[in-house]
């Protein structure tokens, strides 16, 4: 039984929308800009990819903007753009058949930070009732739950960014099991004065003072990533189940997945990213050689740009295989970014091209990568998706071209005669 | 062959002494550990009654390094760790690391140092802009909580899947159930599972306050919670940890492993209702419980005990007691059914797991924990809650359900070792 | 203040509330049911915290469960803000 993504919807730096955000990631435009969500001139980061000209107001209910953070509106929007995508109507499925597996990183952080103001400037009677759910890790897969009737299972992982493709293995387990259709995907948002704090002590953020060049994951200049903002939220169904009811896309096949754990550093035990990936091909029934591309993780970070590197060098052979990280044009969107190269690699199987890892212009060469830096136009029949979270997690997933529906068996025909006779 | 999941540690934090043993003993004797809020000045909240653990980290064997970088969540988590694996008769080097996970329930993450160190960066509230001269070592593992995993993954050296499952309150049931799956399709052997939650802190405690979650019985709070009675008014906000060794059976039975329970049945849905409210017909609670014991292979007879979620809202009990009836039938009427928070009060995404080990631990002693504070029976409600003592009784099968903000219900059904179909 | 209007109130709740667009807050809707209006018991919560932040006047945790109309609601806060002054 199969699982295939059926519906994608993308809210980027980059781009409002999946076609936006993809023609802008393939023409290297990037979405980071300088920070204008706050003042943040007085801190040493000051760069970030925002979602831009996003009002919840034009896109979610009036009752549901002042309940939510921004994380969550964005999140909203684009699951109701991924049920539309895939053309599906909750009206055409069975009570409990459809699902919510997404990510979390950080909850909602800004909506946080005001009410923790209130609290803390003016006393408990002034918090908001809303700050109950608004910023709790569960609360993009509660809302989108609510908001489009979906009554099957649920799951929320919080690994930081390799949740993003531990929510999507999620979703393949249960349309596995007995539910045929599963949103899924992860939204991350957190770019408020305090959640810009919360990240500056991880070391792994970029001080550098050109938008331009300050996040350039696996160049010699490497000096950390930038934050950002949005995701992709996906719709996965059974394909069995997909092609019945005429979904009009079938991207791609979740074909493998793995996740492992790094050993703590005091063990000397080696890392397992390598094994991650291995992992994934053999769950997807590949060989390193049947894989087109690879996206990386691209932390920017050069200790962890060369863990990455090695690991990939370790499966694929040095130079084996075009990697490429486009979240060098959105900054790190955390579990949302996981989701989000998923969403490009699907697209990249669509449309035969890989985009670039733009503003880098040649990889550091002790790396031994065949890192994409301009669109390269290439058929794409199996892309490996690379997601490390931090504190030592690592997945890796492998999406596919769907293999063309197999031809309707003669025996149903024959049985269905049988009992005409 | 299918594979099986056995219980063959356990480790639990909970309000009162920490240790599984302290544990059993409170539950069972029906004594509460709720009490007025020491861990801050409650005068200006509306509840100010809370279920405090007395741990010392110091005491319970962590290290300086640990009680500095850990948040008290994290703390708990640690802690039960070490006595789940130590319970379970595995020491270091026996664990197969790249075949040992961790699924680890939380609500709400690191949230009593994420609100301290907010207090700090901005000033008690003063600044918008909080300052990032006082942004502490490892503010980053509290932004982002998948740290509570990565704590317990080192503490067991798994170095195969870890995630947080972060799902609001049902968190720590579905943990736990996340982690039976992992062992269930054989990405794993040994898992550590479980939940922990520390959210005794002001921002916790007026989110309640404001959504009038939370009992008001000031005067009374060792008397505070009241499930399925007639005066109860809300939950009291508790803390603690459970996690539990979850080994495939066979594997547990080459190493002559004592197998406490097996779990045979897991299921989640969603309201998709609202964030907070419940029908009062429990139809999504009923139809988890309905799906868990069809995996289970159980006749609704066969449930000897039903671990209610029992919050003591008006809401919670009315919905889950319809839950009961609609999915077990006349045979609701007939099962003892308690909730174990109103002695423990409700640690939010830990106690699901909490329950589990009281389940596993019900079948091992035969012994019905009861619900304390149920003196006037709610007309409303008519089944048999157990009501201030325990009882002996043989137990085969029993059911533990979980509810939660989100709208999701949750149900596990638990088996006495070699009964299970 | 001295009297708490219907347009306070609309106000406030489209301020922490929001504003259902299929029913919207614009006609006369002292006598609408909150609950026609698109609102649940917890964006009642919210607007009578607010409510007692900007007017100074609580309304009692069991009142706000009895209240269903704008009318009961702006009835109950003038009420209170007589006794006041």
């Amino acid at each position: 039984m199969s699982a295939v993504v059926t519906g994608i919807g993308v809210l980027a730096p980059n781009g409002l929308g999946t076609e936006e955000f993809w023609s802008r990631t393939l023409d290297g435009v990037s979405g980071i800009g300088p920070i204008t969500r706050f003042d943040a001139s007085r801190y040493p980061v000051r760069f970030a990819g925002e979602v831009p000209g996003f009002t919840a107001r034009d896109h979610l209910p009036g009752r549901l903007v002042p309940q939510t953070d921004r994380m969550t509106q964005l999140a909203l929007t684009a699951a109701d753009w991924a049920l539309l995508d895939a053309a599906a109507d909750p009206g055409d499925f069975g009570e409990y058949d459809m699902g919510v597996a997404t990510a979390a990183s950080a909850g909602g952080f800004e909506f946080g930070q005001k009410e923790l103001q209130n609290l803390w400037r003016l006393g408990p009677r002034h918090v908001s009732a809303y700050q109950s759910f608004a910023w709790f890790y569960a609360v993009n897969a509660g809302q989108i739950s609510i908001r489009n009737g979906l009554r099957g299972p649920m799951n929320i992982n919080v690994a930081e960014q390799a949740g993003g493709l531990d929510a999507v293995a999620q979703a393949r387990r249960m349309v596995r099991g007995d539910t045929p259709l599963v949103v899924t995907g992860a939204v991350d948002a957190s770019l408020c004065p305090w959640g810009l704090v919360a990240q500056l002590p991880n070391g792994r953020l970029s001080t550098g003072d050109d938008p331009r060049t300050a996040y350039q994951p696996f160049a010699a200049g490497a000096r950390g990533h930038l934050p950002g903002e949005g995701g992709a939220i996906l719709v996965v169904e059974d394909a069995e189940s997909a092609r019945r009811r005429g979904a009009p896309h079938l991207y791609g096949e979740v074909a493998g997945y793995c996740s492992t754990f790094d050993p703590a550093p005091r063990t000397g035990r080696p890392p397992r990213l390598a094994a991650a990936l291995r992992g994934a091909l053999a769950d997807a029934g590949i060989d390193a050689v049947d894989v087109d591309v690879v996206y990386a993780d691209g932390a920017g970070v050069p200790e962890l740009d060369l863990a990455e590197a090695e690991a990939i060098a370790e499966v694929f052979g040095r130079n084996g295989v075009p990697v490429t990280a486009p979240k060098s044009m959105t900054g790190r969107l955390n579990a949302g970014g996981a989701a989000l190269d998923l969403a490009a690699a699907l697209l990249s199987i669509r449309d035969g091209v890989i985009p670039p890892t733009a503003g880098v212009t040649g990889p550091d060469e002790r790396y031994g990568l065949d890192l994409v830096t301009g669109a390269r136009h290439v058929r794409v029949g199996a892309a490996l998706i690379i997601a490390r979270g931090y504190g030592g997690f690592n997945a890796a997933m492998v999406v596919r071209r769907c293999p063309p529906a197999a031809p309707r068996p003669a025996r149903a025909a024959a049985v269905i005669q049988g009992e005409g006779t | 062959m299918k594979r099986r999941v056995a219980i063959t540690g356990i480790g639990v934090v909970a309000p009162g002494e920490p240790g599984a043993k302290a544990f059993w003993e409170r539950i069972t004797s029906g004594s509460t550990a709720t009490r007025p809020i020491s861990f801050f000045d409650p005068a200006p909240y509306r509840s100010r009654v809370a279920a405090e653990c007395d741990f010392d980290p110091v005491r319970e064997g962590l290290s300086a390094q640990e009680v500095r970088r850990l948040d008290r969540a994290a703390q708990f988590a640690v802690v039960c760790a070490r006595e789940a694996l130590a319970d379970a008769g595995l020491h270091d080097g026996d664990l197969a690391p790249e075949r040992t996970g961790v699924s680890l329930g939380s609500a709400v993450g690191c949230t009593i140092k994420l609100e301290w160190e907010y207090a700090v960066v901005s000033d008690a509230g003063r600044l918008w802009e909080v300052d990032p001269a006082y942004a502490v070592p490892h503010l980053y593992d509290y932004f982002t909580p998948g740290s509570l995993a990565a704590e317990v993954a080192w503490v067991a050296g798994a170095e195969g899947p870890v995630t947080v499952v972060s799902a609001g309150c049902t968190s720590g049931l579905d943990a736990v159930g996340h982690g039976c799956e992992l062992i269930g399709e054989g990405t794993a052997d040994v898992v550590l599972a479980g939940g922990t939650d520390a959210p005794i802190s002001p921002i916790t405690v007026a989110c309640f306050d404001a959504i009038m979650a939370t009992s008001n019985h000031n005067d009374d709070p060792e008397h505070a919670m009241r499930p399925f009675d007639r005066t109860r008014n809300g939950f009291v906000l508790g803390e603690g940890a459970a996690v539990l060794v979850l080994e495939e059976l066979e594997h547990a039975r080459r190493r002559g492993a004592r197998v406490l329970a097996e779990i045979t049945g897991f299921a989640n849905r969603s309201n998709a209702y609202h964030m907070t409210g419940l029908r009062s017909d429990g139809k999504e609670m009923a139809e988890a419980i309905r799906a868990a014991l069809d995996r289970a292979r159980l006749a609704p007879e066969e449930v000897g005990y039903v671990n209610a979620h029992g919050t003591g809202t008006k809401q919670n009990d009315r919905h889950e007691t319809a839950a009961f009836k609609a999915a077990l039938g006349a045979h609701a009427y007939d099962v003892p059914v308690s909730s174990i928070k109103s002695m423990l009060g409700h640690s939010l995404g830990a106690i699901g797991s909490i329950e589990i080990a009281a389940c596993a631990l019900a079948i091992e002693h035969g012994v019905v924990p009861p619900t304390a504070n149920l003196r006037e029976p709610d007309p409303e409600l008519d089944l048999d809650y157990v009501p201030l003592t325990a009882r002996e009784k043989r137990l085969d099968a029993v059911l533990t359900v979980g509810s939660g903000f989100g709208g999701f219900q949750s149900a596990m059904v638990l088996q006495r070792p070699g009964t299970a179909a | 203040m001295s009297e708490f209007t219907i347009d306070d109130l609309k106000r406030i709740l489209r301020a922490c509330a929001g504003e259902d667009e299929a029913v919207g807050l614009d006609g006369d809707i002292l006598d609408s049911g909150f609950e026609e209006l698109g609102y649940d018991s917890l964006a009642l919560l919210e607007t009578a915290s607010r409510i007692e932040h900007e007017v100074g006047v609580a309304v009692l945790d069991e009142e706000i469960g009895e209240v269903t109309t704008p009318r009961q609601l702006l009835d109950l806060v003038n009420g209170r803000l007589v006794q006041k002054v």
